[in-house]
């Protein structure tokens, strides 16, 4: 098949370049590996809306996290996903550092940062209690927030897929060539064509980069571990607290969730294996040793949950969004580690401009920039959820009963769309599973609803696509036949 | 506001009973509250023998045990809401429900009973490194899944925890045609019945590996495989002792903690220990009005004990609507139990020696095992049981019995002590 | 010949030793109470135990029934018991008690249901 631009790669930074690639008439497509968008560094991540203080100066991730943080409010109203300005503190707690948060105040103003202020030990401790015994003062960042990952992935993908951008899944590139006529993709699906091609493919950039070029790249997936604790501890600490770094690097935050639980992590480990999201107990231990540098009594015993991202990580410690200089067409995207969800707007915006210049695209007059998320019913007043759950009475049945998901919510969530075909397509989209009990009690409902909407067995539900099968088969069945 | 004596948030074992309870104590208007599509709760999946010892003196199933509470209550005539979900529960005692036909609407009880059981521990908790791949089950899922559903979540099975629902689960796991390759607890005891150890594993020759725990889920779309390590005193893997179990589905039976969070928002005090509300010899919680029992209140292994329980919830909540008691019209002279020495927690944590029944029961857990130790209760400084105890162990709940007369005797009593005493 | 067991009458969990010549029963050691020497003799002759399981059911609310031995059956059959099981397919509606299948496994002894099962509306 035929194509303008392929994007390889539904990941946040793919989904926002096929969102604004969709403002103007083109033909395009994102080929995705996995089964549903949203399933590699975009799922798993602190969730995090950075001020901009931590890039260097005059790099792109320093102009692309500023201006990621400024779109990113007005873009959770058009497209309908869950942010919060937070706020966000960087904790000095040895009185010789104050040195290093005056020069991080000063890169961020610099970065064009705005309202950055140092705040002194009581200032800090009386917005933030929970702040570490041992806080000399803060950078406080009134701009920094917090975002739903999943949230935003999936609102541009939609939004890209409305307004025409083809969606293909289970689809792995696998070898690309340059032909006369554009670039040839050779997939797990078939052939697909096209002139120019971007690539968002997280820690495999390098991969296809070095397909199509002689300037070799190489991407480092580095692995970060996670904590995610419940929401009755969710207002441990109501800004997002960072450590200042040092000899151990980053250091792990702690933040609240916009959907109210606690997130502490991340580690920071190099690999050279791109599969590797396991968490480790080396990881895990790190996360409990270092937390309590920054926030003080964090209740361990609310973890609900623990997992790993890995950060696409390049060797020039800066986002590489150019046309590779010896592919003319072949855009990398790649790179884009932190803070590439914070910045996953503007990146969007900068490449579907580079594309824009070199195709000569013309405005779609049919681009339609809102969308509308998943109904969430709690959200309603109370006469208007109940005419709703007269009108349809799903939404009158809870299915998750931690997050208090209905089963209409979850309906909504498989026939939309780019539609949930799995259960972590449903928790992403919904949060049904997400909550406490880990799925416990919703999943055999929900497994139950994936396989009525989509007319198949429950034996092919899967957790999250490909050989993820749930059930194994039926009671007895291994004595079928038996004499 | 459609209007009602008791309104029972649950309608599982303890929910059932407690309505039979308050019924037979002249309560006229009471509502049961249920998210399931049936009453009975939990034990519609326990589909094992072996409950009803106590109440039937006779070995029954969890859904025949569950049938003879509904059949009390259709007979009694108590209404009850089936697929309906309690949202809020206020100060006031107004009841926020949802379901399908009525939407979201509000009722007003005068007492509400908390009898919304627990739920299970996740993976999370226990913070097992690896990938999340499918295939990793609580085992009260799996046993919903198998026992009501007819669906098998695996056929090569590693299950983590000792307790009863590992251990029911093996054999269930087993009878259904998939094999059960071992068990591992971490503790250097099982938290289940012997008889559980024996029929469950035993019988199928399901080892159980003491001091283990997992310390690897591997497969990143379906488990492929755990790897079972053998644990220090403190719980801590050591290392060289990794042994990896090839197998699709790991079971997790790893603790069952109540489900508090309508009562949390209620501002019912919870116990640390138990996660369950902290309550008086009338199982009423510090909000006025709202009583607790059966697993929410703290986890139980028996449901006899559940039923026992949950009747007299229903029976004081009964009381309190009838305005009865005096002891509700404020000035309550409770005395706290205190714990020491291996005793855990007991339910009830307060006692009103004036208003108190006939006889009040604690129930409690001790921390470690013990044999051949003693139990003590002391009334202040004066010891009035001292009971030798062959075996106590934290995964078999202990009981004693105080009667009304000895706590009125006791002038000025200030603090009721359980203990475990060595001998 | 020496056999080991543990008894299941309380927690205490006593490890029995039964010595037997054959079938009989020579001596019981190591239980602390009376009930513990009963309970391995039955064990040591004729062990014995109530299945419960699940049943297929055909047009009602639940895809399956649970079930249950009337009485207990030989150790021995368990196995047996379930496999015959496999072959049984009950119609809805289902209440306790229902005989779902006689003499299983040719133990003499009939599973019953333990759960009403409505018919599928």
């Amino acid at each position: 098949m035929k194509y303008d631009v392929i994007i390889i790669g539904g990941g946040v930074s793919g989904c926002a370049t096929a969102r604004e690639l969709s403002r103007y008439r083109v033909k395009a497509c994102v080929l995705e590996r996995e089964e549903d968008v949203c399933c590699g560094t975009s799922k798993a991540n602190s969730g995090i809306v950075h001020a901009g203080h931590d890039a260097w100066p005059g790099t792109l991730m320093a102009q692309l996290n500023v201006r990621g943080n400024a779109l990113m409010e007005p873009l959770s109203e058009e497209l309908d996903f869950e942010f919060r300005r937070n706020g966000s503190m960087v904790v000095c707690t040895e009185e010789e550092k104050r040195g290093d948060l005056q020069k991080l105040l000063e890169r961020g103003e610099k970065n064009g940062v705005p309202d950055l202020r140092i705040l002194e030990r009581e200032e800090a401790l009386a917005m933030e209690p929970n702040l570490t015994e041992d806080t000399v003062a803060v950078l406080y960042a009134p701009t920094g927030g917090i975002v739903c990952p999943f949230g935003l992935n999936i609102a541009l993908a939609e939004n890209a897929y409305t307004n025409g951008v083809e969606f293909y899944f289970d689809t792995e590139v696998t070898r690309i060539t340059r032909r006369p006529d554009g670039f040839l993709l050779e997939t797990t699906q078939g052939e697909y064509v096209s002139d120019y091609v971007v690539n968002a493919a997280g820690v495999y950039a390098d991969v296809f980069h070095n397909m199509v070029s002689q300037e070799k790249m190489n991407i480092t997936p580095r692995r970060g571990e996670y904590m995610l604790l419940d929401k009755t501890v969710g207002g441990h600490v109501s800004h997002t607290i960072f450590r200042l770094p040092d000899e151990l690097g980053k250091g792990v935050l702690v933040t609240p969730t916009v959907h109210g639980n606690l997130l502490v992590g991340p580690t920071a480990q190099n690999l050279q294996e791109k599969e590797a999201v396991n968490t480790t107990q080396e990881g895990l231990r790190t996360i409990r040793d270092r937390a309590g540098k920054s926030v003080r009594g964090i209740p361990f015993r609310q973890v609900i949950t623990s997992f790993a991202g890995l950060r696409a990580c390049a060797q020039t410690h800066d986002f590489i969004i150019q046309e590779a200089p010896d592919a003319p067409g072949f855009i990398d995207c790649a790179g884009i580690a932190s803070p590439g969800l914070t910045s996953a707007p503007a990146i969007g915006e900068m490449v579907a401009e580079m594309l824009r210049t070199r195709m000569n695209l013309e405005a779609n007059p049919e681009f339609c920039g809102r969308r509308k998320g998943i109904l969430n019913p709690a959200k309603l007043p109370l006469e208007e959820r109940n005419r709703l759950i007269e009108r349809e009475p799903a939404y009158g049945q809870i299915i998750c009963r931690c997050e208090m998901v209905t089963e209409g919510e979850i309906v909504d969530a498989v026939r939309r769309p780019l539609g949930a075909k799995s259960l972590d397509g449903v928790k992403r989209r919904t949060r049904a599973g997400m909550g406490r009990c880990q799925a416990g009690f919703c999943s055999p409902k929900t497994m139950e609803i994936l396989a009525r909407e989509r007319g198949i067995l429950m034996e092919a539900v899967t957790k999250s696509g490909g050989d993820s099968t749930l059930i194994c088969g039926i009671n007895k069945d291994i004595w079928q036949g038996d004499e | 506001m459609e209007h009602y004596e008791i309104i029972i948030i649950g309608g599982g074992p303890a929910g059932l009973a407690a309505a039979v309870g308050a019924r037979e104590a002249g309560a006229e208007n009471i509502l049961i509250l249920e998210r399931d599509r049936e009453l009975g709760g939990i034990l519609n999946q326990c589909i094992h023998n072996g409950f009803g010892l106590h109440t039937f003196k006779e070995e029954l199933t969890g859904p025949e045990y569950a049938s003879r509470f509904i059949e009390q209550v259709e007979e009694k005539g108590i209404a009850y809401k089936l697929d309906t979900m309690v949202m809020d529960i206020s100060g006031d005692k107004i009841v926020t429900y949802m379901n399908k036909k009525e939407g979201m609407r509000q009722i007003q009880a005068e007492a509400v009973i908390l009898a919304m059981g627990c739920r299970e521990r996740p993976r999370g908790a226990l913070n097992i490194p690896g990938y999340r791949p499918a295939g990793i089950y609580s085992a009260g899922t799996a046993q919903r899944l198998v026992n009501m559903e007819g669906f098998l979540p695996g056929r090569e099975v590693v299950i983590l925890g000792s307790g009863d629902i590992g251990l029911i689960m093996a054999r269930r796991m087993t009878l259904e045609g998939a094999h059960v390759q071992v068990v591992a607890e971490l503790m250097p005891y099982s938290g289940g019945l012997k008889r559980n150890i024996v029929q469950c594993l035993d019988d199928f020759d399901i080892p159980l590996k003491l001091r283990h725990t997992v310390t690897e889920i591997h497969g990143r779309q379906r488990v492929e495989g755990v790897t079972l390590s053998e644990v220090d005193e403190n719980g801590r893997p050591i290392a060289g002792t990794n042994k990896f179990y090839s197998c699709d589905t790991l079971l997790l039976s790893v603790g069952l903690l109540p489900e508090n969070e309508l009562s949390r928002e209620l501002g019912v005090e919870l116990s640390s220990v138990t996660s369950g509300p902290v309550v008086d010899d009338s199982l009423a919680t510090n909000v006025e009005g709202v009583f607790a029992c059966g697993n929410v209140l703290h986890v139980h292994d028996l449901v006899d004990y559940v039923s026992e329980e949950a009747a007299l919830a229903g029976r004081h909540a009964a009381q309190f609507v009838k305005g009865k008691e005096e002891k509700w019209k404020g000035g309550k002279k409770k005395v706290p139990v205190i714990v020491e020495n291996g005793v855990r927690y007991t339910v009830p944590a307060f006692i009103n020696p004036k208003t108190m029944e006939k006889e009040v029961t604690l129930r409690f857990r001790v921390g470690a095992i013990y044999k051949n130790a003693f139990l003590s209760v002391y009334l202040d400084g004066s010891r009035v049981i001292h009971r030798k105890r062959p075996v106590m162990a934290p995964g078999e709940m202990e009981k004693v019995v105080l009667k009304k007369e000895w706590l009125l005797l006791a002038d000025g009593l200030k603090n009721i002590t359980v203990k475990v005493e060595e001998a | 010949m020496e056999r080991k067991l543990t008894c299941i009458g309380c927690p205490l969990g006593c490890e029995v030793t039964v010595e037997l010549a054959g079938e009989e029963v020579l001596s019981v050691t190591g239980n602390t109470c009376p009930r513990g020497e009963a309970y391995a003799r039955k064990e040591v002759t004729s062990p014995t135990r109530i299945v419960t399981t699940t049943v297929r059911v055909e047009g009602g609310m639940l895809p399956v029934v649970s079930v249950k031995t009337k009485s207990d059956i030989p150790k021995d059959k368990i196995m047996d018991c379930v496999r015959e099981l496999q072959k049984v397919t009950v119609k809805a509606p289902i209440q306790i008690g229902d005989i779902i299948c006689e003499d299983v496994a040719g133990t003499g002894v009939s599973v019953e249901a333990t759960k009403n099962v409505k018919m599928d509306n």
